[in-house]
């Protein structure tokens, strides 16, 4: 097995996060359509003017902020995404634009289904433990889509987090140890190109897919270095509901007060490339200097990016502003006709 | 007509089996019976599947079958007979022992459904039914079984004690390793459950599984299990054309022509394996084989007849609730079951001295059924 490990080591300097402010009940779902399901609380819905980009820079916004950097020393802007705005033109270009990143910069949106932001991370690793760059910010975020009456429709959210990484100093936050990728092609979930909604297969979505790349890599990643559940303070499992990280932390052997901070889909929803990053942002909001972070995303199609940060002392001086939590906790219902109007999901 | 014993019982876990092929469930469940049964070829192969045609879009499907088995030229039949494919494979697989046309004949039930879209799965249980007056209004097969569902309630028993089949089920699979669900539902839990088809409970319904189960038939020796009576019977496909939609008569008449065969009554059975695909099926299968009068088939659910240590214990692995249902596989379950009951190899689950048996596998809504008697032979 090959560990990603940096020739030099990177850590990230700076985070940012941002959730719409708009909440769907899964009850307000059940009421139009006559169901009974509950994946999730609610979910964060956009306002008519936000998208993935807006939500993008407004995480990048805080994450230059907290890291107190030049921002035009940020060598590259990677936007992973499923909803880009654009199917053709970057998001990135723009997001990097808005924080003063250009021109010097690479950038570029990735997808890969739920896990295109851990991509980005892993991409911006590279970039600086290479040292090829000095400051590279990744930035997971997404306005999923869910057709209307699917069982994607309940957690379909949005939402992201950006994460900006330097070579490991006295300003990084959490310094990364090791990561490792598990893919294979399982389809479980797809959106052809022109296509307004993913298609899924059901329970094919689980065990065979989830969870089979959430252990796949959080297991090679704990042997590989040699660390077991209990040495880390906190953990964060890719959430497209409330039940499949908490399975995937009890099969991992990981308690439920270990995942407790990072879990915020049963407030939210799923935010798909969003939801790893800012189930990370949410942890990082409460750590403490050496508490060790175990992260794993999921992404159809398949893969599992796994990430373990070990929290400096930086973190106390670097996360003012808005939390995680204050973004959750600001919201106002929408009911049915405006989510759909707020979503375009309707056809004049 | 010789008499014919099953030799050998090869079965795999009802499970999901999402990294293996039809053909590895066929091939696994085979193998395991042959090597039971201690030989290594079969004259004949019947291939008891209902839904391949359309899960695995795969028709010649004996031939496919056959072909995981490494064997050319073995002769192979596909049986389809709905949700009765099972029992109506083996009724025929008995037939050609007995003609004395083949001596050893290997009848695999398998079924693949966990990776095949539930609406898909749903279409296809809803084509056993007639497609042209039935099938064709959108009806389902729990849309059907709650009408007969509700008329039971009206007439003879209340949603909880129609409820306790599913319970029971349950309680037998504790302990069952090739079950896909051992574990106890509480009647509690089964009655808060979401609505499938009012008034018939998600957890009344039987679930979605893969799975594979075999038995090898040789000419009877006056040793191990016998066949003593196989029966298959047909019904009015639609149960509005029947005189009392609550009389499943092709499971009656397929008991009696069983029954006398085996020169047996209803109250000679030791245990029985009914289909409760849904709740109320196993009722009304309870009644069909005569082991309850009409209408008293809830009643008897509710007693400790039923039980492990009742005097007649019904779904002694969990039935088709909990032990799993995989469609054209579970006629062959019900049958690998009872032949370890009557081989004392039940384990946990044993029923001391358990000399009879009898499997109700019914198809449509019961517009197909076999029964098939299982008996202990006495040395």
């Amino acid at each position: 097995m090959i560990t990603l490990k940096t020739g030099r080591q990177v850590g990230i300097i700076g985070y940012g996060a941002y959730v719409p402010m708009y909440r769907l009940k899964a009850s307000e779902i059940n009421r139009v359509w006559g169901g009974f399901g509950a994946p999730v609380e609610e979910k964060s819905v956009v306002a008519l003017d936000e998208d993935t980009i807006t939500i993008s820079v407004e995480a990048a916004k805080q994450a230059v902020k907290r890291a107190n950097i030049d921002p035009s020393e940020i060598g590259a802007v990677y936007v992973g995404t499923e909803s880009k705005p654009y199917a053709v033109k970057p998001s990135g270009t723009i997001v990097a634009e808005v924080i003063g990143a250009t021109p010097s910069v690479s950038t570029a949106d990735y997808e890969f289904a739920c896990k295109a932001g851990t991509e980005a991370m892993q991409t911006c690793i590279g970039l600086v433990g290479s040292g090829m760059h000095k400051y590279a910010m990744a930035i997971g975020a997404d306005t999923a889509q869910g057709r209307p009456q699917d069982a994607l429709e309940y957690t379909a959210a949005c939402g992201g987090a950006a994460f900006i990484f330097g070579e490991r100093s006295a300003e990084t936050i959490a310094y990364l140890e090791a990561s490792y990728s598990f893919v294979t092609d399982t389809p479980d979930f797809w959106r052809r190109s022109k296509e307004m909604y993913p298609r899924h297969g059901n329970r094919f979505t689980g065990a065979p897919a989830y969870f089979k790349h959430i252990t796949g890599a959080g297991k090679a990643l704990l042997e590989e270095t040699g660390y077991k559940p209990e040495d880390f303070k906190w953990a964060v499992f890719h959430q497209p509901n409330a039940k499949f990280p908490i399975n995937a932390a009890k099969i991992m052997g990981f308690s439920m007060d270990q995942i407790e901070p990072g879990l915020v889909s049963p407030r939210i929803g799923n935010t798909y490339a969003g939801s790893t990053p800012v189930g990370l942002a949410a942890t990082l909001d409460v750590a403490e200097p050496d508490d060790k972070i175990f992260v794993v995303s999921y992404g159809s199609g398949s893969g599992s990016d796994a990430f373990i940060f070990t929290v400096q002392d930086a973190i106390l001086e670097k996360r003012e502003g808005p939390k995680m939590e204050t973004f959750i906790e600001r919201k106002e219902y929408v009911d049915y006709a405006t989510y759909l109007k707020n979503r375009g999901q309707i056809i004049k | 007509m010789r008499k014919v014993k099953i030799a050998g019982v090869g079965l795999i876990r009802v499970s999901e089996y999402w990294d293996k092929p039809i053909q590895s469930l066929f091939a696994e469940a085979s193998m395991k019976s042959m090597k039971d049964a201690g030989i290594d070829a079969v004259d004949k192969v019947y291939v008891s599947n209902m839904g391949g045609s359309l899960m695995q879009d795969q028709l010649n499907l004996a031939a496919v079958m056959a072909d995981s088995l490494g064997t050319p030229g073995l002769p192979a039949t596909r049986i389809e007979a709905g949700s009765a494919s099972g029992g109506v494979a083996f009724h025929e697989a008995v037939q050609a022992v007995a003609s004395g046309y083949s001596d050893a004949v290997m009848v695999t039930g398998v079924e693949k459904l966990s990776d095949i879209l539930p609406e898909v799965v749903t279409t296809g249980l809803a084509m056993a039914e007639e497609q042209e007056y039935t099938a064709y209004t959108g009806v389902t097969k729990a849309g059907i079984a709650a009408m007969i569902h509700r008329l039971y309630m009206d007439l003879y028993a209340t949603p909880e004690e129609v409820c306790m089949m599913a319970v029971k089920s349950h309680e037998h699979a504790v302990g069952c390793k090739h079950a896909q669900y051992p574990f106890k539902m509480s009647l509690q839990r089964a009655m808060s459950s979401p609505m499938e088809a009012d008034p018939i409970h998600m957890m009344e319904c039987s679930g979605i599984g893969d799975g594979a189960a075999s038995l090898i038939l040789v000419p009877a020796d006056d040793e191990g299990v016998e066949v003593a009576g196989t029966a298959v019977s047909t019904d009015y496909t639609s149960i509005a054309a029947r005189q009392d939609p609550l009389e499943m008569k092709a499971i009656k008449t397929a008991a009696d022509r069983a029954y006398k065969m085996a020169k047996i009554k209803a109250t000679d059975i030791d245990l029985a394996e009914v289909q409760d695909d849904f709740s109320i099926n196993g009722v009304l299968g309870i009644e069909g084989l005569g082991l309850a009068k009409p209408g008293k088939g809830a009643k008897l659910v509710n007693s400790d007849d039923v039980d492990k240590e009742g005097k007649i214990p019904v779904n002694t692995f969990g039935g088709l609730k909990a032990r799993g249902n995989p469609l054209g596989a579970t006629g062959i379950y019900q049958l690998a079951e009872i032949a370890w009951q009557l081989q004392g190899k039940a384990g946990d689950h044993q029923i001391p001295d358990a000399k009879i048996g009898v499997a109700e596998n019914m198809g449509g809504m019961a517009s197909i059924c076999a029964v098939n008697v299982l008996r202990r032979a006495d040395k």
